[in-house]
C-alpha cells in the first residue's frame, strides 16, 4: 500500500517569548492510500491545528510530513498553494463557494489556478461538468450557490474537491451545517467516492458520523489518543 | 487557451514538485477574466470608484484644451500684426509727452523717415487713433475710431485695400481730406451703395471716400474692419486737441518696421538705434524707446500661456490624484470584504502572486474603464466649452494620452497597496474570516 500521509513527529508550537502553546505535541499518523479516515477530538486537542497542516493551509513547527511519498514540511507559501491544487481537495463545512458565481464557475475554480498542462477553456468545462455529474448536479451547473440548496451547495464542493483529481479529499465537518437527513446524502457521496478508491480524510465531532468510517483517529492534547477502527453507531 | 501561448512552461517538468514553475502566474487571460468578474459583480462601487478618475481625466483634457486655445488666439493674434516686424515704442513717462520734459527726446512722427532709410527695412508705419462722430447722408455714428497712419500701413500692417485706393504720397503730404473705410464701417454708413466718390463728415471736416480696406477682422483690441483710415498728418492737423498737440508736438507712440525677410534682425536693429541716437543727439542707452520683435512678443506671450498651462494641468493632476486615492480606498474596503473569497482562492491553489495580480488588475481596470469614460467626457466637454462660451478651447491628443496614461499609472500606484494586503493575507485566517 501507497502511503498518502504520512507524519514523524508533527509539532505545532503558537505564542511568542516565554508563553508558547503545543497545539501538536508530536503527531505520528500513516494514512493509506484508498482510506477513509476520521479525525475526533474535543475543541482544543489540536483537531484543526493538524487539518490546517495535513491540508498544507499551514506548515509544522517542527517535524516531517510526506504527502503521496513527497516531503512538504518545509515548502513555502507558493509551492504549498500548488500542492494544494494538484493534490488536495477541501470540502468545509460552510460550503466555501464564490458567491454570484455558478455552480460551474465554482468547480472549474481548482482547473484555472492549474499550472502544469493547462487546460483550454473548453476543456475546463467539460472536466468541471463531468464533475459536477458526479455528484448528481449536472442540472444545476448554471445554477448560483444562492439558488442551490444546502445539500446541493455541500455537493457542488465536493464536485469541485474531484475536479483536479487530488490524491487527498479533507472534509472538514461536511454534514455540519446540514440536517440529518441531508447529511446522510453527503456522507452517502462520500462512501461511493472512498468505494471508488478516493482517500478521504475527515473531521467531525458527532460520534455517529465518524463510526461510518473504517478508521478514526482521536486527538487530546495535541497527540494521537487512539486510533483504530471505528465503532459503528457511534461509542468509541 | 492553450497551452502553447501560455506563460506557464511546466509541461515538460515532473509531476513532482517542478522548482521554478510554481512561482509563475496563471495565464493573464484568466487574470483579467477573475479581475473582470470583480469589478462587475458590484457596479455601483465599481462605478463610484471610477468616479474620480473620470472627472480627473475629464479635467486634464478640458483644462488642456482651454490653455491651448488661449494659446493659438494669441499666437494668431500676434501673427495677424504682420510679418518680419519690429515694434519701436515710445517710453512711457519719458520724452515730451503731457506733463513730460519739454526738452527731452521722444519719438516724432519724423523719426519714422530716419528708421526708413536704414538698410534692411522694407517699410514703416505709425498711427496715431482719436474718437469722433461720422456722418454719411442721414447716418450718423459717434465714437469712430479714426486711425490716422502713413503709406506703409497696407504693407506693414497686413490690411489689403478692397475697392478703391489707399492715399498717396501727395496727398499724406498735404494733409488731404481723404478716408479709406474698413469693411463693416463702410456697410454702416452706405448699406449696399458703393462709398467710393462719396462724401463723408468726420466732426465738422468733411471727407472724400477713396477706398474700402478688405476683411481682416479683429487683433488684440482693435477691430480693423470698423476703423476709418486717413492720412495721419490730417489726424495731426484736424482731429487732435490743440492745447494737447501744443505739449506733444507730432509724438507717436509705436513705429511699426517692417524688415526685409532673411534680413538679420538684430544688425537693423541696431542700426535704427544708432541713427535715432545720432538724429537725438543722445547716447544709444539714453534712447527713449524700447524695441521688440514679433518673436520677442511671441516669446512673452508664449512664457505666459506656458505657465497658465502648467498651473491648469497641476490641478488637473491633483483631481487625478484624488481619484487614485478614492480607488486605494475602495479596493481596500473591497480586499477586506472579500476576504472569504480570497481564502477560497487560496484554498484551491491560488499564489499570493495570483491575489496580488487579481486585485492589481482590478484596479487597473477601474482606472482604464474611468479614463475611457473621463476622455469621452473630456473631448465633450471641451467641444462643449468651446461652443457655448467665449473661451476657445483646442483638444491636444498628447494631453489624451497624458491623461490616460496618468490613470492607468494612478489605477497601478494606488492599486498595489490593497493588493499586496490580499496576497499577504494568511489562508487559514481568510477561511475563517465572516
Amino acid at each position: 500500500m501507497n502511503s498518502i500521509i504520512q507524519t514523524n513527529g508533527l509539532r505545532k508550537v503558537y505564542g511568542m517569548g516565554d508563553i508558547q502553546v503545543a497545539a501538536l505535541a508530536g503527531v505520528n499518523i500513516r494514512i493509506d492510500e484508498g482510506e477513509f479516515v476520521a479525525v475526533m477530538g474535543p475543541s482544543g486537542s489540536g483537531k484543526s491545528t493538524l487539518m490546517n497542516i495535513l491540508g498544507c493551509l499551514d506548515r509544522p513547527t517542527d517535524g516531517q510530513y510526506f504527502l503521496a511519498g513527497e516531503d512538504v514540511s518545509g515548502l513555502d507559501k507558493v509551492r504549498l498553494a500548488s500542492i494544494r491544487n494538484r493534490r488536495i481537495g477541501f470540502v468545509f463545512q460552510s460550503f466555501n463557494l464564490l458567491s454570484r458565481t455558478s455552480a460551474l464557475r465554482n468547480v472549474m475554480l481548482p482547473l484555472v489556478y492549474k499550472r502544469e498542462n493547462q487546460l483550454s477553456p473548453a476543456q475546463r468545462e467539460e472536466k468541471a461538468l463531468a464533475a459536477l455529474e458526479s455528484v448528481g448536479l449536472a442540472d444545476r451547473a448554471h445554477h448560483e450557490p444562492n439558488e442551490l440548496s444546502g445539500g446541493q451547495r455541500q455537493r457542488v464542493a465536493i464536485a469541485r474537491a474531484l475536479v483536479n483529481d487530488p490524491v487527498l479529499i479533507m472534509a472538514d465537518e461536511p454534514t455540519g451545517n446540514l440536517d440529518t437527513k441531508t447529511g446522510n446524502e453527503i456522507m452517502e457521496l462520500l462512501h461511493n467516492l472512498h468505494e471508488r478508491g478516493r482517500t478521504i480524510l475527515m473531521v467531525t465531532h458527532e460520534a455517529d458520523i465518524a463510526g461510518q468510517t473504517e478508521r478514526s483517529i482521536v486527538l487530546v492534547d495535541g497527540l494521537v489518543a487512539s486510533d483504530g477502527r471505528s465503532v459503528p453507531g457511534g461509542a468509541t | 487557451m492553450t497551452t502553447t501561448t501560455s506563460p506557464v512552461t511546466t509541461t515538460n517538468e515532473p509531476e513532482i514538485m517542478p522548482a521554478t514553475a510554481v512561482t509563475d502566474i496563471i495565464s493573464p487571460v484568466e487574470i483579467i477574466r477573475i479581475a473582470w468578474e470583480g469589478v462587475v459583480r458590484n457596479k455601483v462601487r465599481s462605478l463610484l470608484t471610477m468616479l474620480g478618475v473620470i472627472i480627473g481625466v475629464a479635467a486634464v483634457i478640458i483644462m488642456i484644451a482651454i490653455s491651448a486655445g488661449t494659446e493659438a488666439t494669441i499666437a494668431e493674434q500676434i501673427e495677424g500684426l504682420g510679418s518680419n516686424l519690429v515694434f519701436i515704442q515710445a517710453s512711457f513717462g519719458r520724452g515730451g509727452g503731457p506733463g513730460g520734459n519739454n526738452n527731452s527726446p521722444s519719438l516724432v512722427y519724423d523719426d519714422v523717415e530716419i528708421v526708413a532709410s536704414v538698410g534692411g527695412v522694407v517699410a514703416t508705419t505709425v498711427d496715431q487713433m482719436t474718437t469722433q462722430t461720422v456722418k454719411a447722408g442721414d447716418v450718423s455714428l459717434t465714437d469712430v475710431s479714426l486711425m490716422g497712419t502713413t503709406l506703409g500701413f497696407p504693407t506693414v500692417r497686413d490690411v489689403e485695400i478692397g475697392d478703391g485706393r489707399f492715399f498717396n504720397e501727395t496727398e499724406l503730404d498735404r494733409s488731404a481730406k481723404v478716408a479709406v473705410l474698413g469693411p463693416d464701417l463702410a456697410e454702416q454708413l452706405f448699406g449696399e451703395a458703393n462709398p467710393i466718390g462719396q462724401s463723408i463728415t468726420v466732426g465738422t471736416t468733411k471727407l472724400a471716400v477713396i477706398g474700402v480696406a478688405a476683411e481682416k477682422g479683429v487683433v488684440g483690441n482693435t477691430d480693423f474692419d470698423s476703423l476709418l483710415y486717413v492720412p495721419i498728418t490730417l489726424v495731426f492737423d484736424k482731429f487732435m486737441p490743440s492745447q494737447f498737440r501744443q505739449f506733444a508736438g507730432d509724438n507717436v507712440r509705436i513705429i511699426y518696421v517692417q524688415v526685409e525677410a532673411g534680413a538679420d534682425m538684430d544688425l537693423v536693429i541696431q542700426q535704427i538705434q544708432l541713427k535715432l541716437a545720432t538724429s537725438k543727439d543722445v547716447s544709444v542707452d539714453d534712447l527713449p524707446f524700447t524695441m521688440q520683435t514679433q518673436q520677442d512678443i511671441i516669446d512673452t506671450q508664449g512664457a505666459t500661456t506656458e505657465a497658465f498651462r502648467n498651473l491648469l494641468a497641476w490641478v488637473a493632476g491633483v483631481s487625478l490624484l484624488v481619484g487614485g486615492i478614492g480607488i486605494m480606498n475602495i479596493m481596500l474596503v473591497s480586499v477586506t470584504e472579500r476576504t472569504r473569497e480570497i481564502g477560497i482562492r487560496q484554498s484551491v491553489g491560488a499564489t499570493p502572486n495570483d491575489i496580488r495580480l487579481q486585485f492589481l488588475t482590478e484596479a487597473l481596470m477601474l482606472s482604464l474603464v474611468g479614463g475611457l469614460i473621463g476622455v469621452l467626457f473630456g473631448v465633450g466637454g471641451s467641444y462643449l466649452f468651446g461652443s457655448t462660451s467665449d473661451m476657445r478651447t483646442v483638444i491636444v491628443p498628447s494631453s489624451i494620452a497624458l491623461a490616460f496614461g496618468s490613470a492607468a499609472a494612478v489605477g497601478i500606484f494606488f492599486g498595489f497597496f490593497p493588493a499586496n494586503k490580499a496576497a499577504q493575507l494568511d489562508p487559514i485566517e481568510a477561511l475563517r474570516h465572516e
